[in-house]
């Protein structure tokens, strides 16, 4: 009996390993020419954003779950999530191009993709204006599309961002939350994305004590003593609105609690770092100054 | 009587079917899985009809020139789901024969693969490579890169293995106890250093871990699987001869000794063997609980407890239902796709649990 089962896989493993050899052998040529109609799986909220931005939304047939701006791009099927994603899944969409946030994963999941012959593409993920426009550059290249507009646009807002900065005679100390449901609150430190966005926006961050984000505490909270507190709106929703934000201990004896200066703002709009950047921090920027300056 | 002589009588007065079904196991089994690859290659996000796979696989051996197939379908077959299969049916029948083997060494049904830390250890060392990569791997050549995770998951494995063994041998014995808390000990600790890296890590990094901690076939490429057939399926042919030393060893230590069982010798030999199979598994795949566990139950149930079927049964209905499984996984939510850890706990608990009521009732 076991014998025989012995048999049965050292078979199964024979056949496994020829096969597999035999596919080793054949690496298949990734198809670079631009067929008459491109197909794009786009992944990566940054990404999606600046394809649309370009004009080459139409192309776009797929995106993850993290691309939810502009609407148009969350009517499409969804591939899952960016570090998660599924060959076989993608490669259903029948892309031309499958264009990643160098973010994407799992790895193997990316090589299959491309011994499969699909036209990888992998866009960096940098965080930073620079980054903003590295990206708008790299996917126009990619897809063949002029650049310079949407650059411009960019650029423009970025400058009247600064200009309101230099104006601005207040530079509120922001606290920026991060929630996922109630009782799983973070709060971004010294060299984030939230920062960067604050900085942009002409404000400063209320946290100085640590890197990158830790779980909210009231002293930390009391330490920082914020003038307003940032939020992410799918964030605040997540937590029931302001007054839960408010009742979360530590909260209501900040300034920013004591006034009730609270500011939502999307989420993809102040975390995403893309091509709407700069209207981030415009945004960003009035929504800091509006409350505070009335006082 | 003679033995020879009252089996013989018993024989004439009719077999219990669960003794006659015995001989049916193995064969059975291994159509079921059979059937298993054969469906499960042609399913998914880009259904491939059978006589499509067969005329692709006679392409590919150079046995036939012309062909009809979509063009993509070559690619997507053997690029990914060949190799997706394969590891399903290496990871599943790894699985469920370390359950079984893991039971008989205890002579405990309750014991499942995880119970010796192996499997945590692997996940730390997985967790690892996630939250620390980023700023280890500079050095590392991208080409690399799919294998950092799988090669830190198994050491993970491999040491923790080590260490509950040093730490249940005393004088040259294992004593079954002793491991059994040793496994707990180990488990405590590296679910105590992956809850320190998890506390260090960011958002992405978190949900990279949730993710690959609820276990995926998704990663298979031909060298994940050229790589499992060595370090999971070797281990996987060694272990399945121990049915004959775990029948004896269901008497009781002592009493397999003197049936001449080198017990001490056994027990080593196969943790380490099953520590191999759970470390290659997790690295692979993720932590995929319910198969180790349930699949041996399962088979039980149907054919008794002589561990001469039981071991390589496992392994085949292992392979056959993780294989159903990923087919779910990966096309009930299509283009995007399950974590396997979740359809194998989702649909086995109720099926496992049918079985059970049913079988309580007729023993009741």
């Amino acid at each position: 009996m076991r014998v025989r089962s012995l048999h049965m896989f050292l078979a199964l493993l024979a056949v496994a390993v020829a096969v597999l050899s035999a596919c080793d052998r054949a690496p298949v040529k990734p198809r670079e020419d631009t067929p008459a109609e491109a197909r794009i799986v786009s992944v990566g909220s940054a990404v999606t954003e600046t394809l649309f931005a370009l004009g080459a939304g139409d192309a776009v047939v797929g995106v993850d779950t993290s691309s939810l701006f502009p609407d148009a791009a969350t009517k499409l099927p969804k591939v899952g999530y960016q570090r998660t994603l599924a060959a076989e899944g993608i490669l259903s969409l029948r892309p031309t191009l499958v264009l990643v946030s160098d973010e994407a994963g799992p790895p193997a999941v990316l090589e299959q993709l491309r011994s499969a012959g699909v036209r990888l593409e992998i866009v960096g993920a940098e965080l930073t204006v620079d980054g903003v426009k590295a990206r708008v550059h790299r996917i126009a290249e990619v897809v063949g599309r002029d650049p310079s507009k949407v650059l411009a646009e960019l650029d423009a807002d970025l400058t009247r961002a600064r200009v309101e900065r230099e104006k601005s005679t207040t530079h509120p100390k922001a606290l920026v939350l991060y929630a996922r449901g109630g009782g799983t609150l973070q709060v971004f430190g010294r060299n984030t994305t939230a920062e960067t966005m604050v900085r942009l926006a002409g404000g400063e961050n209320a946290v100085t004590g640590f890197d990158g984000t830790k779980p909210l505490t009231p002293e930390a909270l009391a330490a920082a003593a914020p003038d307003v507190i940032v939020i992410p709106s799918r964030g605040l929703e997540s937590l029931g609105g302001v007054d839960a934000l408010l009742k979360v201990p530590g909260v209501a004896t900040t300034p920013a609690g004591k006034t009730k200066r609270i500011v939502p703002i999307d989420d993809l709009l102040l975390l995403g770092f893309g091509p709407r950047t700069g209207k981030a921090a415009l945004e960003l920027g009035a929504k800091l100054r509006a409350d505070g300056e009335g006082k | 009587m003679p033995a020879t002589a009252e089996a013989a009588a018993m024989g004439q007065r009719g077999i219990p079917p669960r003794v006659a079904r015995r001989a049916w196991t193995v064969p059975a089994l291994s159509a079921v899985l059979l059937v298993a690859v054969v469906t499960s290659s042609s399913v998914g996000s880009v259904p491939i009809s059978l006589a499509e796979i067969g005329a692709l696989l006679l392409q590919r051996l150079g046995l036939a020139t012309a062909s009809a197939a979509v063009d993509t379908h070559a690619e997507i077959l053997f690029a990914i789901r060949l190799p997706r299969v394969m590891l399903g049916v290496l990871v599943g029948a790894g699985l469920g024969l370390s359950g079984a083997s893991m039971q008989g060494i205890f002579r405990n049904p309750l014991v499942d693969p995880g119970l010796l830390g192996i499997s945590t250890g692997a996940a730390l060392g997985a967790v690892a490579s996630i939250v620390l990569g980023g700023k280890l791997a500079h050095g590392i050549p991208p080409a690399l890169a799919p294998y950092v995770l799988p090669a830190a998951a198994f050491a993970g494995a491999l040491v923790a293995m080590m260490a509950v063994e040093r730490i249940a041998r005393v004088g040259g014995r294992m004593v079954v106890a002793t491991l059994l808390l040793a496994g707990i000990a180990v488990n405590a600790l590296a679910s105590a250093l992956t809850g320190l890296l998890i506390y260090v890590s960011n958002d992405a990094q978190l949900r990279t871990i949730t993710f690959w901690s609820l276990g995926s076939l998704g990663g298979a490429t031909s060298r994940t699987v050229v790589a499992t057939a060595v370090f999971l399926g070797i281990p996987l042919l060694l272990l399945v001869r121990y049915g004959g030393a775990l029948n004896a060893l269901l008497l009781g230590e002592a009493e397999a000794g003197h049936l001449g069982v080198d017990v001490e010798r056994t027990k080593r030999t196969m943790i380490v063997l099953v520590a191999l199979i759970v470390g290659a598994a997790v690295a692979v795949s993720g932590v995929l609980g319910f198969v180790g566990l349930v699949v041996p139950h399962l088979l039980r149930l149907a054919v008794g407890p002589d561990h001469r079927q039981l071991l390589a049964g496992s392994a085949l209905l292992g392979a056959s239902l993780l294989l159903g499984a990923d087919a779910v996984a990966r096309t009930l939510v299509s283009p995007a796709e399950l974590p396997l850890g979740i359809v194998t706990a989702a649909l086995g608990t109720p099926f496992f649990l049918a079985l059970l009521l049913r079988e309580r009732r007729r023993l009741a």
